[in-house]
């Protein structure tokens, strides 16, 4: 527990200043986001696809007002419930990614870096060829495909998420296994007649998957972007299904020139700020664990006159 | 290590070409997999309800959709090798015909973008890198972080609610009506590439409607990679800082502002000519979502329409000219890279 503790507390206590600030401002601007997911029906005062309160209609693409913060879309759709609702949407369609990419990722890299052989090499290929690939094109295609097979759901923009994702979990934990099966504690552990299956579950897992929370959190940032990116497109969830902040701006596109600013303004916003808040965690981390950032801090010597005698 | 027959540059040019072979390979198959073993019927998608069962049927005899897996299969590497990407259902184009008249809308945004992002991005990447933890260096790291967090869209959306009017900036399309129009009937289209062919017209009102419509777009996705430089640019700033022939610079007693201009800045751009190279994927994706913000006419635009129309082999064929077109920069930059870089050709 206190192990736990000591790494979790690992990116504050080993940096200082800027990079410490960075990390502990995108901390909070993050988990402000988290708040909004889970309390979703709790601070957004109306539904994600509610047109009419009380029988009474709201009015149709209206400015900001005391019933409808962010004012309403011409859906009639309140925009504030919508940029609450839509947290939900993409913390949501993220960690079921990131669910993915690791259980998929994970195992595979395990499998591949240990066997090596011709499984490893056509995985390699095949993986190499998915990273080359302009990822959002990638996310395209599968998005494409998937939500004609499972229609616009979370499930499915998850799933295409990923696609782009796996091949980095997996190039990391390859490649940390093909060092790591080298260590004489493999070796020991063969030696005493370890299955191949106990030495990856209980030798080699905990050593590989250290690098996958980094790597998480600077995917997640890129796949939120991604996902806006699809919803803009039409390609992810549909409107009344969810609330997703792409799709909101691509609605909102037709009015950027009549004056309705506000249908875009606060989508938009709300995509800058949480991404924004995981690529400074990322950041943070990042300067934390990759040394060659860290600033070498000279310590003035003060040379103290030496006493004439 | 020198002299030695495996360092020379003609052997590794060639390795690097063959090696172009069996990737180009594996992602045809990859979209081959993708596109086509997937369940759903690419015909009944794309026309369904447009015709009858009968008619249905024949174009999926015609099309090869009714023979074995495994012969569409040869059937579709060849016809890549033949460079045929096949013909879009929905409006009847050769996918050859649909590059020719679009891409070169995708390539000039592109360039455009590419020397917006490399003029603002270097310059800002090295006064932050050289004054590191200053006022200038967090404003100029928020402003690269904010560059990349603002989605194309949104950034778009902004310009155009705000910016477009009071510039009188035009923000939809790659030129206006008329010139597209002049353009076309006078026979000056010869390049295919709107913004090559306006130059080359030598008509000024062309030109300057041609720069006008493509400001917008540029600065957009300008923004979204010049983030990408200054980061790099301030890191390699950061890394070279810390070398030890700067400090041995410093050290001989040369001006601190001579030892970043001559030593350091020098050398930290080196690696920026190989990054530049590798960002093409992600401009390739923004340059889709830009073209779609701004009603560009360009590849991307186009693959977006025929992926709502659902047609398979207009989006086969995109991706896969994509896919290739890819690799084949990536083959570029190494080359290039092997070219300035000794240490790279092993």
């Amino acid at each position: 527990m206190r192990t736990l503790l000591r790494t979790l507390a690992k990116p504050f206590t080993e940096t200082a200043g800027l990079a410490r600030w960075m990390l502990v401002i995108g901390l909070v601007m993050t988990s402000l986001f988290v708040v909004l997911a889970i309390f979703a029906p709790w601070i957004a005062p109306y539904g994600f696809a509610q047109a009419s309160s009380g029988g009474v209609d709201f009015p149709k693409a209206g400015a900001p007002s005391g019933d409808h913060w962010f004012g309403t879309d011409r859906l009639f759709f309140d925009v504030y419930s919508r940029t609450v609702w839509g947290a939900r949407t993409a913390i949501e369609v993220v960690i079921l990614s990131i669910v993915i990419c690791v259980v998929v990722g994970v195992p595979l890299g395990l499998v591949s870096g240990y066997y090596g052989g011709w499984l490893d090499r056509v995985l390699v290929l095949v993986m190499d060829a998915m990273f080359a690939f302009p990822s959002f094109l990638l996310a395209i295609v599968f998005s494409f495909l998937l939500t004609g097979l499972l229609g616009g759901t979370v499930l499915a923009v998850a799933l295409s998420l990923s696609a782009i994702y796996v091949p980095q979990y997996f190039r990391v934990v390859r490649n940390t296994t093909v060092s790591a099966k080298e260590a004489t504690y493999v070796e020991a552990a063969r030696a005493i007649g370890a299955s191949d299956f106990v030495i990856m579950r209980r030798y080699l897992l905990n050593n590989v998957v250290q690098s996958v929370p980094v790597l998480g959190t600077l995917n997640a940032a890129d796949a939120i972007l991604t996902l806006a990116g699809l919803g803009f497109l039409g390609l992810g969830i549909q409107s009344t299904d969810a609330a997703e902040w792409g799709h909101d701006l691509n609605r909102a596109l037709a009015d950027a020139g009549s004056g309705i600013w506000w249908t875009g303004l606060y989508p938009g916003l709300a995509i800058v700020l949480l991404v924004t808040g995981l690529t400074l965690v990322g950041e943070g981390l990042n300067e934390t664990l990759n040394p060659t950032l860290r600033v070498r801090r000279l310590l003035p010597v003060v040379m103290t006159p030496r006493e004439e005698r | 290590m020198t002299g030695s027959r495996s360092g020379s540059l003609p052997r590794y040019i060639l390795q690097r070409v063959l090696l172009v072979i069996p990737m180009i390979w594996v992602i045809l198959t990859l979209v081959f997999i993708v596109l086509r073993v997937a369940p759903g019927d690419p015909v009944s998608a794309a026309l369904g309800g447009k015709l009858n069962d009968e008619a249905l049927d024949q174009r999926r005899e015609a099309l090869g959709f009714n023979d074995p897996l495994i012969q569409q299969y040869w059937d579709y590497l060849t016809s890549v090798a033949r460079l045929d990407f096949g013909t879009t259902f929905s409006d009847n184009q050769t996918v050859l015909h649909v590059v020719r008249d679009n891409g070169g809308a995708t390539l000039s945004l592109t360039l455009a973008a590419f020397l917006i992002a490399l003029l603002v991005g270097i310059p800002l990447g090295l006064v932050a890198g050289r004054y590191r933890d200053t006022f200038p260096d967090v404003a100029i790291r928020i402003f690269g972080i904010l560059s990349y967090a603002a989605p194309i869209f949104f950034v778009g959306f902004l310009l155009q609610a705000y910016v477009a009017k009071p510039l009188g900036l035009p923000t939809s399309g790659s030129a206006g009506v008329e010139t597209v129009y002049y353009m076309e009937r006078d026979g000056l289209n010869r390049t295919h590439i709107l913004l090559f062919d306006v130059f080359l017209s030598g008509n000024s009102y062309y030109i300057e409607d041609a720069l006008k419509h493509l400001l917008l777009p540029a600065v957009t996705l300008g923004l979204l990679i010049c983030g990408v430089f200054i980061r790099l640019v301030r890191v390699n700033i950061l890394q070279t800082m810390q070398s030890d022939y700067v400090e041995a610079a410093e050290a001989r007693g040369i001006a601190q502002g001579r030892v970043t201009r001559r030593h350091a800045f020098r050398n930290a751009l080196v690696p920026v000519i190989t990054v530049i190279g590798l960002q093409f994927a992600l401009l390739l994706g923004g340059a889709v979502l830009t073209e779609s913000t701004f009603n560009w006419p360009g590849l991307g635009q186009k693959l977006v329409e025929y992926i709502n129309d659902r047609d398979y082999v207009a989006v086969q064929g995109i991706v896969t000219i994509f896919a290739i077109a890819v690799v084949l920069i990536s083959l570029l930059v190494d080359i290039v890279n092997a070219l300035i870089d000794p240490r790279v050709r092993y």
